[in-house]
């Protein structure tokens, strides 16, 4: 018999269908981070190269209302990712360190109930029970649903983090009298770093990209970003939007890549 | 599918076994209130009688749900005819959700596929290219969507140019647009598990295949494809189901004429000419298929691995 003179791993479309894969994912993206910078007060024509939707983002006449929109959402982020990644490492530590109990499954069903459930039916429910309880609609109606849906998405960094650490350092620690708390702080807790900034940045963007649940929760005349772009994108989509559209997009890759580099610095320790 | 269920025993310490409970406690206090308690209050909502300006008053009916299924005529008093106003949008939700994830997998398959097979260096970069969109906020990737497809966008400009196409194409507002948009969302999701899957596939199969003279497609089919199908399933359901009650794609995209469920409920809760029972009911409907496809799923996924 013949040697095979071809690689039998390969096939020979499927270059160019993920070559394809990619420039569907990205041509979106860089076609409106182009017009961003178009001098054209037209969406259509392209007038050259110029700074003006940016300046007219901080400046122009609607700035006042995405500057407290940004407030919003990066205050209500930065609070949401902090909350959840704490909550997030304590529920991993218990699970991927605490034996096995009762609980244990029902947990890991509660703590992935988030991403089970359709937002929509999430944003409803929300509503509906601050409705109900009487709670008034604003800030902290949004955040505190931000925290809830934050949590598996920073549980899922830290508890593959955590699966790749031996159980024996925290063990030596406490076979050398450092406390629980001590062996936690001082052993577990550096250990998990990678996994714990990792969690924290992807609840940080999950949150700030958040416009289902939110849009539902917020309260008359409360903003974010998204459901202060979406409500001017319901009356055409004009050069200042772009602008902002390209910033977010720009804040979003810079830190899932920052999370990315992270988790790829673990695997090659 | 938080992960971890299926840890190994050798990470399964009890070092902080004595506290576990404190350490679940802020959590699970978190999700069952702001969660698992909302949903049954959802629920328990479905069941009650609208107040006309929105909200709703504590008379138990099942009104919500007749009013999804039946027509009972203007004045309520006719016998019931099967209503299919409801139903329809329902099932174009299954179908425009089953074309977007159908696109995915013609798509996601052949890209996972040839990023499983790269060096082993080059993976991690490959995933990381396809993830980083679906981290971009979904209503500006939406927006960018609109924005290249729209009739003076361009997409028909460079149709146009080359040639291709003496008038442009009229893509915004259709049920296409609509499949792209959701295609786009939730593309990542596909390419995932499969990736998964197919590193884990034994290419010394593919081998012995071939030296009983399969060709490359028969080995391909009657071999790769029934050996990742867990990994193919996983990817269907994972657009599926986010498609299945998504918002924006149908609503930036789709116009009046396409409506979907996420859109129905969403109408049901916007001022106060909406009907919050009805909303409710209709998101339990909701909640109720996505539940089953994922119930059904997790028992296929339990039946074969063993």
């Amino acid at each position: 018999m013949a040697m095979r003179r071809y690689d039998l791993r390969h096939y020979p479309s499927f270059k160019a269908v993920t070559l394809f894969c990619l420039f569907v994912l990205y041509a979106p993206l860089l076609v409106v981070t182009a017009y961003s910078f178009n001098a054209s007060a037209s969406i259509t024509n392209w007038e050259g190269v110029s700074l003006r939707w940016y300046v007219e983002v901080f400046t122009g006449a609607e700035s006042e209302k995405f500057k407290s929109a940004a407030r919003n959402s990066f205050v209500i982020a930065l609070i949401a990712a902090t909350v959840s990644t704490g909550m997030a490492t304590f529920a991993a530590t218990a699970l991927l360190r605490g034996g096995r109990f009762r609980l244990r499954m029902l947990s890991f069903g509660l703590i992935s109930l988030p991403l089970m459930v359709p937002e929509i039916v999430t944003a409803v429910a929300t509503l509906i029970f601050f409705n109900a309880l009487g709670v008034e609609r604003g800030l902290l109606t949004i955040l505190l649903a931000h925290i809830a849906f934050c949590i598996p998405f920073a549980y899922l960094p830290i508890s593959a983090r955590m699966q790749g650490i031996e159980a024996t350092y925290e063990q030596a620690a406490m076979d050398l009298y450092a406390t629980r708390a001590k062996a936690f702080t001082r052993v577990l807790l550096p250990l998990m770093m990678p996994g714990i900034l990792s969690g924290w940045l992807l609840a940080f963007i999950v949150s700030l990209d958040d416009f289902i649940i939110t849009n539902f929760v917020k309260g008359a005349g409360v903003e974010t970003l998204p459901t202060a772009i979406f409500g001017a994108v319901k009356q055409g989509i004009k050069p200042n939007i772009m602008a902002i559209s390209t910033m977010l997009l720009g804040v979003s890759v810079v830190m899932v890549t920052l999370s990315w580099l992270i988790s790829q610095r673990d695997t090659t320790k | 599918m938080a992960g971890g269920g299926q840890t190994s025993g050798a990470s399964q310490s009890d070092s902080f076994a004595p506290v576990r409970y404190w350490l679940l406690l802020p959590s699970w206090l978190t999700l069952l209130v702001l969660v698992l308690a909302p949903v049954s209050m959802m629920a328990l909502y479905s069941f009650l009688t609208k107040e006309f300006r929105g909200g709703v008053v504590w008379d138990f009916t099942l009104a919500a749900y007749d009013q999804f299924f039946f027509d009972r005529g203007l004045f309520g008093d006719e016998p019931p005819k099967l209503q299919w106003t409801y139903i329809s949008i329902f099932w174009r939700s299954i179908w425009q959700a089953g074309l977007a994830t159908l696109m995915s997998l013609l798509i996601g398959f052949p890209t996972a596929y040839f990023i499983a097979t790269r060096p082993e260096k080059q993976r991690a970069l490959w995933v990381f290219l396809i993830t980083i969109p679906y981290w971009v906020n979904l209503l500006i990737r939406t927006v960018s969507m609109k924005f290249l497809l729209r009739e003076q966008g361009p997409l028909n400009d460079f149709l146009l140019s080359t040639g291709l196409l003496s008038e442009p194409l009229a893509i915004v507002n259709t049920n296409f647009a609509v499949q792209l948009g959701l295609f786009y969302s939730y593309l990542p999701f596909m390419v995932l598990p499969i990736y998964a899957a197919v590193e884990r596939y034994n290419f010394t199969l593919s081998e012995a295949a071939a030296d009983l003279y399969a060709t490359r497609w028969v080995i391909l089919r009657r071999i790769i494809l029934p050996s990742v199908k867990p990994g193919i399933i996983a990817g269907c359901i994972l657009v599926f189901v986010p498609s299945l009650g998504s918002f924006l794609a149908p609503d930036l995209l789709g116009g009046a004429k396409n409506f979907m469920i996420g859109s129905l409920i969403e109408e049901q809760f916007k001022g106060n000419a909406g009907n919050w029972p009805f909303g409710a009911a209709a998101s339990m409907i909701l909640l109720t298929m996505v539940m089953l496809i994922l119930m059904i799923f997790a028992h296929q996924q339990a039946k074969g691995g063993k």
